[in-house]
């Protein structure tokens, strides 16, 4: 039988795993670290059917995103921090007008231009908060090629069920790794298909939630001639001023994700029951943690890992009950402390935190992680 | 009690609309309808966009799909439903500051992409729902709130913008020529491209009353008396022509369409 493996770049298994999850509408304008994203989806969306298109600016290609949205094209940009700054405004627009669709930015050096275009994570807040207003948000972080192709997929599925933008916050070593990985068949791909009314257009209210908090979702041209909009909307979808109306919807949004956080989180641990240490990290730097473990479990360290694969809404609860039993975290992040922030704010003085960081564009050694942790220990 | 075109393709129950009284918007709004029920479109596979501001409210009023974006990105969000869905009509509503200002870049790159969306512009020479600041189609040395001693800015010439950028129709027409404004709206969605044409609105609020141009039929008379329809102005001296603007149709030069040609790509990939 023919091996199925394949070598595949992290930025590949993206599109593949974004195929595999049914997209048909790639929008995006180049910039490195994630340009071979737009490059594949260029060439493999029209074989299937789909659609790409290079839009004059980031701003703009994550506005035609959710136009294709709307018409029931599940539908996906791809950039880097600075466009990832640009699309801010209309991922905004997406979380409040409840649009699925899937924002990958794969992460560089910055603010600004920065080191273009060295490996960074300093957008982990600006994924959660980097439109303004309250909104709902979900973010992903792989840390392998396969696991870029899984998590693709679990976007878009995740997208589509709670009507959210989703972020998959890649990064650039993810992004441009190359390994062997073996993809599954389409028939063990679970797809989720965003709910559709099943009333008529006389009783279609298209944002009236159901007791999921989820509203059904037409598309456009389907005959409902329902009304979108970036205002505050009571369930009719149409503008309001009512203060009563708009604090439903605001809370309504946020609801939506909390009530459902423990479908939407997900992360790996390892070796954390006996573990004195455990070494936070995503994406890239968790390799290195990985490696920083064991190596210390061979010395005869309780080091443990602990790895958020959602990011946003962080794995909060699981957290909180390893800061019982363990004496200290290490943080290990490129950037000055941002998954820091959000842990120390879960643990509080539950358990000590260290911090490794690392902004001069170099990815984070075992070694440095291994150094921080023997000063602990 | 509303018309028959009223009760057909507006949302009733959303009216009266929010602008001002006098406003020359209403008048476009209306005239869009007309054009859509000229050419007999088939309603449930008409999308209408618009970005923010005064124009960007009409789509509420409109009984079809719409979508009321950010503020200049409408046509980006147009884009990406008229390429998911070809099937559907795109029309795109916006304004001068909308289309222009903030949204120039769209505007220019669909006129270049011949993607088949008609754009209608309302222009009305000032930011309205902001309260009267100078946009690009205010004209020199006229003011705004923002323009306290005169905008010394040089006005957009819109129909001019898209035709040089590669829009395969483009008109202009105003509030007070709603019979050429309804028939230049029919003949830009009947082009299977990009579409433009500027409709010239009246803001006898803001940009009336900071220029004293007088009120809303003032304004609209001065529409009648300084139009000048492109196939009369021919044969015009251009003494007589000081002081006037060009209405009508500037540009009909049909090209291969965007979407169009998409799939071609497909179906060629297809047929490997």
């Amino acid at each position: 039988m023919k091996s199925k493996a394949r070598l595949m770049q992290g930025n590949e298994a993206c599109v593949e795993g974004a195929i595999a999850a049914g997209m048909k509408f790639f929008a995006g304008y180049p910039i490195t670290p994630s340009t071979e994203i737009a490059e594949i989806a260029a060439e493999k969306l029209p074989r299937v059917g789909g659609k790409f298109i290079q839009m004059e600016d980031e701003i703009a290609s994550m506005a035609a995103v959710i136009g294709a949205s709307l018409t029931g094209s599940k539908s996906m940009t791809a950039t880097s921090g600075p466009g990832f700054s640009l699309k801010q405004e209309n991922i905004g627009y997406a979380a409040l007008a409840e649009v699925p669709c899937v924002v990958v930015d794969v992460q560089r050096s910055g603010p600004s231009t920065g080191l273009p275009t060295s490996p960074a994570q300093g957008d982990i807040m600006q994924a959660r908060w980097g439109t303004h207003g309250d909104h709902p948000v979900i973010a992903l972080t792989p840390s392998s090629v396969r696991e870029t192709f899984d998590l693709t997929i679990r976007a878009f599925n995740l997208s589509e069920k709670y009507r959210v933008p989703v972020i998959l916050l890649m990064d650039e070593i993810i992004g441009h790794m190359r390994e062997r990985v073996e993809l599954p068949d389409a028939f063990e791909i679970e797809i989720v298909n965003r709910k559709k009314p099943t009333v008529g257009r006389d009783q279609y209210l298209p944002y009236k939630a159901d007791e999921d908090l989820i509203p059904p979702m037409a598309n456009y041209g389907e005959g409902y001639r329902f009304h979108v909009t970036g205002l505050a909307h009571d369930e009719t979808g149409f503008p309001t001023n009512s203060p009563a109306m708009a604090d439903k919807l605001y809370r309504r949004l946020m609801d939506k994700i909390e009530m459902h956080k423990d479908d939407i989180i997900q992360w790996e641990e390892e070796n954390t029951d006996d573990a004195d240490v455990v070494i936070v990290s995503i994406g890239g730097v968790s390799r290195a943690a990985d490696t920083a473990m064991k190596q210390l479990r061979e010395k005869g360290y309780k080091v443990g890992t602990f790895r958020p694969i959602t990011v946003w809404p962080f794995p909060e609860k699981r957290l909180l009950e390893l800061a019982s039993k363990v004496k200290t975290f290490v943080v290990a992040e490129m950037n000055l402390g941002q998954i820091a922030l959000e842990v120390e704010r879960i643990i509080k003085d539950k358990a000590e935190l260290k911090k490794v960081n690392k902004v001069n564009g170099e990815a984070i050694y075992p070694e440095e992680i291994i150094a921080r942790i023997e000063e602990v220990l | 009690m509303p018309s028959a075109l009223v009760n057909e393709y507006f949302r009733t129950n959303k009216l009266p609309q929010i602008w001002c009284p006098g406003c020359g918007h209403g008048i476009i709004t209306r005239a869009i309808t007309a054009a859509i029920d000229k050419l007999g479109l088939e309603r449930d596979k008409i999308c209408i966009v618009s970005g923010i501001g005064c124009s960007s409210r009409a789509p509420g009023y409109m009984d079809f799909d719409t979508l009321h974006t950010t503020h200049g990105r409408a046509i980006a969000f147009a884009t990406g439903v008229k390429m998911a869905n070809p099937d559907l009509k795109v029309i795109v509503i916006t304004g001068d500051g909308d289309a222009t200002a903030i949204g120039g870049n769209h505007l220019i790159h669909a006129c270049r992409r011949n993607i088949d969306i008609t754009t209608i512009v309302f222009n009305n020479n000032i930011y309205g729902m902001t309260g009267g600041q100078y946009s690009p189609t205010t004209p020199k040395f006229d003011k705004g709130t923002t323009a306290p001693y005169g905008n010394i800015d040089k006005a957009f010439d819109i129909p001019a913008l898209a035709a040089a950028a590669g829009a395969t129709y483009v008109g202009r027409s105003t509030a007070y020529h709603t019979q050429l404004l309804i028939s230049l709206i029919e003949n830009g969605i009947k082009n299977e491209g990009f579409s433009l044409i500027e409709a010239l609105s009246v803001c006898p609020t803001y940009y009336g009353r900071k220029n004293k141009k007088g009120s809303a039929v003032d304004m609209l008379e001065w529409q009648k008396d300084h139009a000048v329809n492109i196939s009369a102005a021919s044969k015009m001296t251009p003494e007589s022509l000081e002081g006037k603007f060009l209405i009508g149709e500037f540009k009909n030069s049909p090209e291969p369409e965007y979407t169009s040609e998409y799939q071609k790509i497909i179906d060629r990939l297809c047929k490997e």
